[in-house]
């Protein structure tokens, strides 16, 4: 029996808009994987914790609101402090260029605007993952 | 090893263990092994009926009610896997907040399919390591449709089954014929209309039911939405399993789930040893013959077995 990969999907602040981050999380389940979708209003504590109990391969953030430079390193930041690096981050919202290099450099392995399309999305999480893995 | 890790609390060994548990990877057996000893000290509540009731944040509620009274929770929450991906959009989590902040309370959720010997057999090694872990109490809440309440009650000492108001005539715990199973029964969403006539309803079948031996199963009608009623609830719940152990119903209850544990595993190793024995190749081939209708699957297997003794 195979290994299904798990993503966590949340959308981390204030935001609201979660339309999104509900698109990307069916299309990660009618590809076979197991989506834990945490919602709303989540803390980056809230969302490593939930990423540790549910041992997801990926958490998946949905951010609009403008607060990536200060969420997603957080996310990364907690990763490391609970020795779960190997856990992979990607993001999807509106981020400018120079803001997704610098998140690159800092860890996070993808990162998608608005409307990038989700077959290509689930394609690179299952490669990404793979790779991941292989690693091992 | 992670057994070790999991007996001193460590929430990451306890998520590792239950990942590979899922994916069928053979040193899990080894871990769950050394675990069981630990294990048998948990309440185990399920918590099931039809889909839209409510019981992701009753399940909410109870752990927060739990806590005030210092117990520790763990939490399987199972939702329904794609028959056609395999893939599982597992929601629950959204509706228990609250619980998910408090560092003493583990939730993992689960899919419903695909698991090796069903939902039951998953579940079960799920609370086998929660219960090593020590969570003094492990809330599963189920999907509630058809074959999946009876697999709780192969797992949990109580059932509690959740109703709301108005869903049609009857009672669709009776229409799912799953009345039996519940122990204690809650009106959830008791603010809206009709919920003295669900509360007839439910005690009205009740009372037709066969006798549960002593036990008089309790309906509590809820908001769990504004946490009222929950403390009634998590009493009737700690007051059954008082009930289970004064009358010998826990130990009697223990043995039989531990029985239908044992012999389902018996029965896959077995089935696994077979399939091995013979050949992957050999069996695909007796499989085609019966589908030819050149043999009967009941011929076929006693001779795999004649065959296998010799």
């Amino acid at each position: 029996m195979e290994r299904k990969i798990r993503v966590l999907v949340a959308k981390p602040g204030l935001d609201g808009h979660d339309r999104g981050a509900k698109v990307i999380a069916r299309a990660f389940r009618d590809a076979g994987m197991e989506v834990i979708y945490t919602g709303l209003h989540q803390t980056p504590e809230m969302i490593v914790e939930a990423a540790l109990q549910e041992d997801v391969d990926v958490i998946g953030l949905s951010l609009l609101s403008g607060a990536h430079m200060t969420l997603f390193p957080r996310v990364l930041e907690l990763l490391k402090q609970n020795d779960a690096e190997d856990i992979l981050v990607i993001g999807g919202g509106i981020i400018p260029e120079e803001d997704e290099k610098k998140l690159k450099a800092m860890g996070i392995a993808a990162l998608y605007g608005p409307g990038a399309p989700t077959l290509e999305i689930v394609e690179q999480v299952t490669e990404l993952v793979a790779k991941r893995h292989g690693d091992e | 090893m992670l057994a070790q890790r999991i007996l001193s609390g460590d929430k990451r060994a306890a998520a590792r263990l239950m990942t590979m548990v899922e994916s069928g990877v053979e040193d899990a057996t080894k871990e769950l092994a050394e675990l069981h000893v630990h294990t048998g000290n948990a309440h185990i509540i399920g918590i099931t009926g039809p889909p839209g009731t409510g019981k992701s944040t009753m399940v909410d509620k109870l752990a927060l009610d739990y806590r005030k009274k210092g117990r520790t929770v763990g939490i399987i929450a199972v939702d329904p896997s794609s028959p056609f991906t395999g893939g599982a959009f597992l929601g629950d989590r959204i509706r228990m907040l609250e619980a998910s902040k408090d560092p003493e309370v583990f939730i993992r959720s689960m899919g419903s399919r695909n698991k090796l010997g069903g939902l039951a057999r998953g579940t079960n090694d799920f609370i086998r390591i929660l219960d090593a872990m020590g969570k003094d109490v492990i809330l599963v809440e189920t999907v509630g449709a058809g074959q999946s309440e009876v697999d709780i009650v192969k797992t949990a000492q109580t059932t509690i089954i959740v109703e709301i108001p108005g869903l049609g005539d009857d009672i669709q715990a009776v229409k799912a014929g799953i009345l039996e199973i519940g122990d204690i029964f809650v009106v959830n969403k008791a603010d809206r209309d009709g919920v003295e006539r669900t509360v007839r309803e439910l005690q009205a079948m009740l009372e037709m039911n066969p006798d549960k031996s002593g036990w008089q199963p309790p309906i509590f009608e809820t908001i769990a939405r504004d946490s009222k009623g929950i403390e009634d609830v998590t009493e009737g719940a700690m007051e059954h399993m008082e009930f289970l152990k004064k009358s010998g119903k826990f130990a009697k209850n223990l043995r039989m789930r531990t029985k239908a544990e044992f012999l389902e595993i018996i029965r896959e190793e077995l089935g696994e040893y077979i399939i091995e024995k013979k050949g992957k190749e050999e069996i695909s081939g007796i499989i085609d013959r019966i589908a030819g209708r050149k043999l009967d699957p009941y011929t076929a297997a006693d001779e795999l077995l004649k065959e296998l003794e010799n």
